[in-house]
């Protein structure tokens, strides 16, 4: 101790004369930093209401809702998040996972209120004064808590899948496919918008925990097409999946094709339930495609005899007819069919049915479902469009199929953008032919799947969007002539899609040995009787059913591509669930 | 090795003391008390105005974490770990982090592994800035104390603009960090810094040349190196009695292999392992972090700052345990993590320091102080009750 140890601390008296740093709140403000962790913000139009946010708040603080205004569909739960400040802690874990990157926080950090309840609240809908904030934490740059990257499916190269029929995608090891399922968040976003509503996060986990038989059982509660859909489904639920707003959505598709590649035909039985007890009650279907197979499958299920009458020599439908073998092997249609038929429906192939014997049948059954397709290909309705050059797109399917050479010669155009148009042409290029798709619209606007179009082109076909068909003519050296006017696309004034409109003066040639017409097939119900007699009311060439797929009369049912708007597998196979449901309410006095 | 005679296992045995005699009388001090450093509460047992026994109580705070990890996915406990320890969230957050990358197999860019040594060093200096002002307010210099928790907010901003929260930083998380660091915070860094050390400088004078606090902190509250072991002492606690354990340069960890520092003991710098010294120790080290922040900044690599666990919902880390421990502010801070394969922990054991200072050791050394010294000779153990109790 010294003298020094008394003075020394006086040295610092200067400081009394410092600025106090203190900051006068309210008088003086003092923002939260760039990336502040401060209250929550939603951006209502992006979020799809996924509840990822939801299951990774480590303090349940997050539930999702029903907000007024939000819709549910198309992609979006109709569900919002609703923060309870209570338990919230701000650690932006939600912010982090968001897939579809909607939820933010802003730097504001003070709000006082004496109301205790208003600390729990929608954001991006519950108007707050920091929803238009512009600083605040987001999820940084490179920063990710999912796997946006899809893993990749073995597939056969260009080269090779020209060469022949073989299946050109490979399917996925089970390593892939586990490391695949991984990426799902379990959402079920994809669950509201199959057609068929699978449980999709179900069979997924299941595939994650290595449990093939529960993914089988989970497949069939929904769908008896698990090998073929695994393959061609038009898959929306992947269109609509969480994860694909910011990356590759999951492949749900061939997660499903995963699981029926595991199991063997022979023992399915083992993860598979029985039929229920006998019931005695006789239903026919008609049309053994898709829509007819799963109504017998799930009414043979809840113990009901069942009959399927097919007009073709085997059953599928367009599966087999209209999907060539490289994208669906008919051994894999057969085994989903051979399930089917081994439960114990009976199906009789080679049986065309005419109005007597549907009456015959109204007669001899409990119930009747008729799912018979669209096999009335549309027409162009132009000038030369009966040339003999001129082949119809199913046709061509449909002679591929029975093993027979279409002999399209070397060049081929395809009139028309759909998934047939897709098949026909793809079909042609593995006869060795150079093709030309020629559509209406933009290449946007085809309705046939994404992939299709992309594996077209990477395949070599031409596709000449914005083309209007105006007549077929003869050409030289045996040849066709297809006469196009090139369009622009104008603006609905309804509203509606952009149209085509010619360009005068545009007016091409296309010189081919072959055109494939594909622009749509209609209804062809030459089999139902009149109103009057069955009951059964047709409106623009449909027939009218409710949304249980019951028709006027109340023990006949349709569903399938003609009754539904998508025509695809996955909606005749939600027809046929749906209807079987409904026969079997009807059958058994069953209460809604 | 000292033996059991020398170092009593306290018996917190207050009904040796016969109260009725009028001799004694029992005190109960805290769970809410100034003197007290967080929720923790002390019975003692005085003759006058002299402690003949202390027995410290706690539980106040137990919140369970340890338990609540076992229920939450890998990813889920990142936000929970920092409130292990309020004043330095830091080392929780890392060494967490850590341990899980170690189980999953991780490797995590260079430039997330200097940001971290950085940011714990920050946390290092934050934390000493608001120690020494409660080690300088338990001896009645409150002034001090406004300075240094001043100059922790002005530390608090850093975070804030770094990490996005100012207490719970929830910076460090497995895969890396989770930001880069923005436009310009460098050098703002770097002007803070400037501020502390004026501000160390003042505390020269007014605290380390001050006969008021040397009178009380000299001599009280000794620790000798026999004690070390026996107790279980680390950080400047055991620095301060000659023992050079540092586990920065023991076990190099992070990049300390890269920084230019020595182990700061009392002999290096000539103090007593007494109240003074530690408090002079710790001061040394505050100059040391600053100098650790500034070769860090010189130095930082550029590269990326994370890399993507897989799908956090789903992440199943093998099966294994490890223990990895890192140099606090207190000492050997450490987190042992058994996982059984799934998407959660087993177990995670967290390792504090302040077991061993606040409670075995706090209770050997009060006896026989004054009543005025206790939160003096508490605080100058730089003890915080919430990572007592996990």
């Amino acid at each position: 101790m010294s003298i020094k140890d008394i003075i020394a601390p006086f040295a610092v008296w200067k400081r009394a004369f410092e600025k106090p740093w203190t900051i006068k709140k309210p008088i003086d403000d003092r923002p939260g930093a760039d990336r502040y962790r401060g209250f929550h913000k939603n951006d209502g139009d992006t979020c799809i209401g996924c509840g990822t946010c939801e299951t990774i708040c480590q303090n349940a603080a997050i539930d999702m809702v029903p907000v007024d205004g939000v819709q549910g569909d198309g992609g979006d739960s109709g569900l919002r998040p609703q923060i309870d400040y209570g338990r919230c802690c701000w650690c932006a874990l939600c912010v982090d996972i968001c897939t579809t990157g909607s939820l933010t926080m802003s730097n504001r950090y003070v709000w006082t209120d004496n109301d205790p309840d208003v600390y729990r609240f929608i954001p991006g809908y519950d108007s707050k004064e920091w929803d238009n904030a512009e600083t605040g934490y987001s999820r940084p740059e490179g920063y990710s808590l999912l796997k946006e990257e899809r893993v990749e499916m073995p597939a056969l190269s260009v080269e090779e899948g020209l060469k022949s029929f073989v299946e050109m995608i490979k399917g996925y090891s089970a390593e892939q496919a586990v490391k695949e399922a991984d990426r799902c968040v379990e959402c079920g976003i994809c669950v509201a918008e199959c057609p068929a509503h699978m449980d999709i996060p179900g069979y997924i986990r299941a595939v994650r925990e290595g449990n093939i038989d529960e993914g089988m059982r989970l497949l069939y509660e929904t769908n008896p097409f698990p090998a073929s859909c695994g393959r061609i489904c038009t898959h929306r639920c992947e269109e609509v999946c969480s994860i694909g707003h910011n990356g590759d959505s999951v492949a749900i598709r061939w997660l499903k094709r995963y699981i029926a590649d595991q199991v063997e035909l022979e023992d399915y039985g083992k993860a598979l339930p029985r039929p229920e007890e006998n019931t005695g009650k006789k239903i026919a279907v008609i049309g053994a495609g898709p829509g007819g197979l799963t109504a017998a499958y799930y009414l043979r299920m809840l113990g009901h005899d069942v009959a399927v009458l097919e007009a073709r020599k085997a059953g599928g439908g367009m599966l087999r007819y209209g999907i060539p073998e490289y994208r669906l092997p008919y051994d894999q249609l057969d085994k989903d069919i051979e399930y089917i038929r081994g439960l114990g429906v009976e199906i009789r192939y080679s049986i065309n049915v005419d109005a007597e014997s549907f009456k015959n049948l109204e007669k001899d059954y409990d119930a009747l479902f008729f799912s018979t397709g669209l096999s009335d290909p549309y027409k162009l309705g132009i000038d030369g469009e009966d040339n003999p050059r001129v082949f119809g797109g199913l046709a061509v399917l449909d002679e591929v199929t029975a093993g027979k050479d279409p002999k399209l010669g070397k060049t081929v155009g395809v009139i028309g953008g759909g998934n047939v148009a897709m098949d026909a042409a793809r079909t042609a290029r593995r006869y060795g032919a150079e093709v030309t798709v020629l559509y209406r619209r933009r290449v946007v606007d085809m309705p046939a799947d994404i992939e299709e179009i992309e594996e077209a082109a990477e395949e070599g076909i031409t596709i000449i969007p914005q083309a209007i068909p105006l007549r077929v003519e003869d050409a030289a050296d045996g040849k066709v002539g297809f006469v196009w006017n090139m369009a622009e696309m104008v603006d609905d004034p309804d509203g509606g899609r952009p149209r085509p409109q010619p360009i005068k003066g545009e007016i091409h040639t296309f010189v081919c040995d072959s055109l494939i017409s594909a622009v749509g097939q209609g209804t062809n119900l030459p089999y139902l009787p009149e109103e009057s007699e069955s009951g059964v009311a047709v409106k623009r060439y449909k027939p009218v059913v409710d949304e249980r797929g019951q028709t006027g009369n109340p023990g006949i049912f349709a569903g399938g591509d003609i009754v539904n708007s998508r025509k695809d597998a996955v909606s005749a196979i939600g027809d046929g669930h749906a209807a079987a449901l409904s026969i079997d309410r009807f059958l058994m006095k069953k209460e809604a | 090795m000292p033996d059991r005679e020398k170092f009593p296992v306290h018996t917190g045995g207050v009904e040796n003391f016969d109260l009725e005699s009028g001799r004694y009388m029992k005190v109960w001090q805290g769970p809410q008390h100034p003197g007290v450093t967080g929720n923790m509460a002390l019975e003692l047992v005085t003759s006058g105005d002299e402690i003949v026994d202390l027995k410290t109580h706690v539980g106040y705070l137990h919140r369970g974490f340890e338990k609540l990890m076992e229920r939450r996915k890998w990813i889920q406990n990142f936000p929970l770990v920092c409130r292990i320890c309020v004043p330095e969230p830091d080392f929780n957050e890392y060494l967490y982090a850590a341990a899980t990358e170690e189980l999953a197999g991780i490797e995590i860019p260079e430039r997330a592994v200097w940001i971290r040594t950085l940011n714990l060093e920050m946390a290092r200096l934050t934390s000493f800035l608001m120690w020494l002002g409660g080690q300088a307010g338990a001896f009645g210099m409150g002034t001090i104390g406004q300075w240094t928790v001043t100059m922790r907010d002005f530390m608090l901003d850093l975070f804030e603009e770094l990490t996005g929260g100012r207490i719970y930083h929830m910076y460090i998380v497995p895969g890396g960090v989770r930001g880069d660091v923005p436009q310009g915070w460098f050098s703002h860094v770097l002007t803070t810094l400037k501020n502390v050390e004026k501000v160390l400088d003042d505390i020269e004078l007014v605290l380390f040349n001050n006969a008021v606090f040397k009178k009380r902190a000299v001599g009280l509250g000794v620790i000798t190196p026999d004690m070390v072991d026996y107790y279980g002492i680390t950080g400047p606690n055991a620095r301060a009695s000659g023992v050079a354990r540092d586990i920065r340069k023991d076990r190099s960890y992070l990049i300390y292999d890269k920084l230019d520092f020595d182990i700061i003991t009392g002999i290096s710098i000539g103090v007593d392992s007494d109240i003074f010294g530690r408090t002079r120790l710790r001061a040394a080290e505050m100059r040391q972090s600053i100098s650790l922040i500034r070769q860090m900044i010189d130095k930082m690599p550029e590269g990326p700052v994370h890399v993507s666990p897989p799908n956090v919902l789903h992440w199943k880390i093998p099966a294994g345990e490890t223990y990895l421990s890192a140099e606090c502010t207190r000492g050997e801070y450490g987190y042992y993590i058994v996982s059984d394969g799934s998407d959660k922990p087993r177990r995670v054991y967290v390792r504090g320091p302040s077991y061993t200072h606040a409670v075995a050791l706090f209770e050997h050394m009060a006896p026989g102080t004054n009543i005025a010294d206790t939160a003096g000779l508490m605080v100058s153990l730089h003890t915080y009750p919430p990572e007592i109790e996990r």
